[in-house]
């Protein structure tokens, strides 16, 4: 058990830490949140940053602890996150990476590292959300292209995306795991139809996806036809087992501002008050070092490059699930401290306080993956 | 960074468990609580032998010379085996009382609450225990004293809190194996408790607090930061008391029975979670780190 990095890890943290010092001062400033064209735009240029400067491929080839050290330092230096950039960097990115062929790395992947093209999720749909296997959107082989029909549901950044990772159905006769594959479709075929969707906190993050007759070029499926429910696996586990990496650092600072806050209203002098923000710092304390060893286990199992350092275990699942508490007890914390003022949409926390509802819900449902860690880890037999 | 047991560790973790199963294993387990709480001195002697106590010595003084992190493992594993005894108390004190590194003498100390467990059989003591009243303690494994006027907010070693932050976590995984061996054989409905989705997620919860109870004391263990220490101990309780009470759920009504092992999981939690001095402290620590940090 160790907790230093090596001389080499340290100097990428003081190279990282010196180029964000002299590149964060000089971003434009950040578009609204409703201003998708506008966070496209930022988002991307961010990424081309990053591209420009060798930190471009930090997702896909360096190490799992030198991404960690990128996530841990440019989340602490308040530098932008992943943003529209998510889906293509964290999810397709490493799946085509991992499954893809040759000339589909080659088409897709630095397009995605240079900050060109953003990518969408097309998983979910209105009978299959938790129950993912289930979905129904079609794509009949015509020749040498698919012609895709459904509809997808929940698909973050559908408006603004080139490239949307759709799982279809290829054969409905087979038993629902194994008649589905994974297209990359191109947002601007006919017959898609992008309907965005206001979520709770007030914001379009969502939209719905309508699909027509859209034909899909069958050069676009990664991995085999009907082995697609094996790919989303892959995809899935990069969703849950790393993605999260940044945001527990900047829920850390979060804490230490809602402390500062309470101090600065009187609520600190509720014991009860600081019991819970005491509870609170161990929890996110515990998270990073949950991280730091899952990231430890992937290095040592032999994470395999290209691949956004191999693929994590179901050990993601014991993370979101905790995690997702903690990111909402955060918040919870933080309304009690502002009192009335968390009723205020204008003051800072209100707006992640809603936001934060999802977590339990999104990438696999809290009870989903209590799921995974009851019959994946300790074995116990399905329902 | 490599955050994860090397394969020293890992071998002392098999080579510890295999000598606890040997010498306190589940039939000498329930011996012990119906010999009601006497210490057996055959068994000290021999955890002694096996280096328990002289883990962190070093070589020169006769120790087997490791750290804090392998004494985090070796305590794991004795609250899995819910070994009794004041453990925690006669490993410190090796190399400091005569005898207690090698399991001839037994120490025990003054932790929090002023409470004292295994007075009565102890050699040495560990901090005053003048006018110490005999408690009916609920551990049957864990006779305790407590000590008139001791100050509640006395500050604890910061390793005897991480031991026995340890010890929660060994007993929070085996009320979570108990569990789940339980919820994999028990039928009811005609099919094992554990393919029902609310069984199953207790024991999901289960394993998630250990998990990240385990990674908060190895932390711990390696920073040896008092900060570090509160966390650890707080979710090391909670993993112990928390998944002993849903361990005991699982089981049903056979585990409100005294021939289930799972109450001394529970009790034994109770204990150590005293033992580790005031929660509220440990709270108070943290959140006035939190102020440190901002500033």
């Amino acid at each position: 058990m160790d907790l230093a990095y090596s001389p080499e890890e340290e100097a990428f943290r003081a190279r990282l830490r010196e180029w964000l010092a002299k590149t964060l001062p000089s971003l434009p400033p950040k578009p609204s949140p409703d201003d998708w064209p506008g966070r496209r735009a930022y988002d991307l240029g961010w990424q081309r940053t990053l591209y420009d400067a060798g930190y471009g491929e930090v997702h896909w080839d360096a190490s799992p602890t030198t991404r960690l050290i990128f996530l841990e330092e440019t989340e602490k230096a308040g530098a932008p996150y992943v943003g529209a950039g998510f889906v293509g960097l964290l999810h397709a990115g490493p799946t085509i990476a991992a499954e893809g062929t040759a000339e589909q790395r080659a088409r897709w992947l630095p397009p995605i590292l240079r900050g060109e093209e953003v990518w969408c999720q097309g998983f979910s749909e209105p009978d299959a959300g938790s129950d993912l296997a289930s979905l129904r959107t079609r794509a009949r082989r015509d020749g040498d292209v698919y012609v895709v029909n459904g509809s997808k549901l929940w698909t973050s950044h559908a408006e603004v995306a080139d490239w949307c990772e759709l799982l279809v159905r290829t054969d409905a006769e087979a038993p629902k795991h194994r008649g589905i594959s994974w297209l990359a479709m191109p947002m601007d075929a006919p017959g898609v139809t992008v309907r965005p969707l206001r979520t709770l906190a007030g914001s379009t993050e969502f939209a719905e996806v309508f699909l027509d007759d859209v034909r899909v070029p069958v050069a676009n499926r990664v991995g085999a036809e009907n082995d697609g429910w094996r790919v989303t696996m892959v995809t899935l586990s990069f969703e849950r087992g790393t993605a999260f990496v940044g945001e527990v650092v900047a829920c850390r600072r979060v804490l230490a501002e809602v402390a500062r806050e309470a101090r600065a209203n009187g609520a600190w002098d509720d014991s009860g008050v600081r019991r819970r923000l005491g509870r609170a710092n161990a929890e996110f304390r515990a998270l990073w070092r949950l991280t730091q060893w899952n990231v430890s286990e992937g290095e040592a199992s032999g994470g395999v490059r290209g691949a956004s350092g191999g693929v994590p275990g179901v050990g993601g699942s014991v993370f979101k699930l905790r995690y997702s508490r903690a990111r909402q007890e955060l918040f919870e914390v933080a309304a009690e401290i502002l009192g009335p003022d968390a009723l205020d949409l204008g003051r800072g926390w209100v707006l992640d306080r809603l936001s934060s509802l999802s977590y339990t819900i999104a990438a696999g449902t809290s009870e989903i993956q209590r799921n995974i860690v009851g019959e994946r880890i300790l074995g116990l037999p399905k329902g | 960074m490599r955050f994860r047991l090397t394969e020293d560790q890992v071998a002392l973790r098999a080579g510890v468990r295999e000598v606890l199963v040997r010498c306190f294993g589940a039939e000498r387990l329930r011996d012990a609580v119906d010999a009601g709480g006497v210490l057996d001195r055959g068994l000290w002697r021999e955890l002694g032998a096996a280096g328990f106590f002289s883990l962190c010595l070093p070589e020169a003084k006769g120790g087997v010379g490791l750290g804090v992190p392998e004494a985090v493992v070796v305590f794991e594993e004795a609250g899995r085996a819910l070994l009794p005894g004041p453990l925690v108390a006669t490993h410190l004190a090796a190399g400091r009382v005569p005898g207690a590194a090698t399991g001839e003498a037994v120490v025990t100390a003054v932790g929090g609450g002023g409470l004292v467990e295994w007075l009565d059989d102890a050699d040495v003591v560990v901090g005053s225990v003048e006018g110490a009243v005999a408690l009916r303690s609920v551990d049957p494994l864990t006779p305790l004293h407590r000590v008139p006027g001791a100050d509640p907010a006395a500050r604890l070693d910061d390793l005897f809190v991480l031991l026995t932050a340890a010890e929660q976590v060994g007993t929070a995984v085996r009320a979570c194996e108990a569990a789940v061996q339980h919820a994999r054989t028990r039928e009811q409905f005609g099919r094992p408790v554990g393919a029902f989705q609310a069984v199953k997620h207790l024991c999901a919860e289960l394993l998630v607090r250990v998990e990240v109870a385990r990674v908060a004391v190895y932390a711990a263990a390696v920073t040896v930061d008092p900060v570090d220490i509160a966390a650890a101990r707080l979710l090391a309780d909670e993993a112990a008391v928390r998944g002993a009470r849903d361990s005991l759920q699982v089981h049903g009504g056979s585990g409100f029975t005294w021939e289930a092992d799972v109450h001394l999981c529970l009790k034994r939690a109770w204990v150590r979670a005293e033992r580790g001095g005031s929660i509220t402290e440990s709270e108070e620590l943290l959140a006035g780190e939190l102020l440190v940090e901002a500033s």
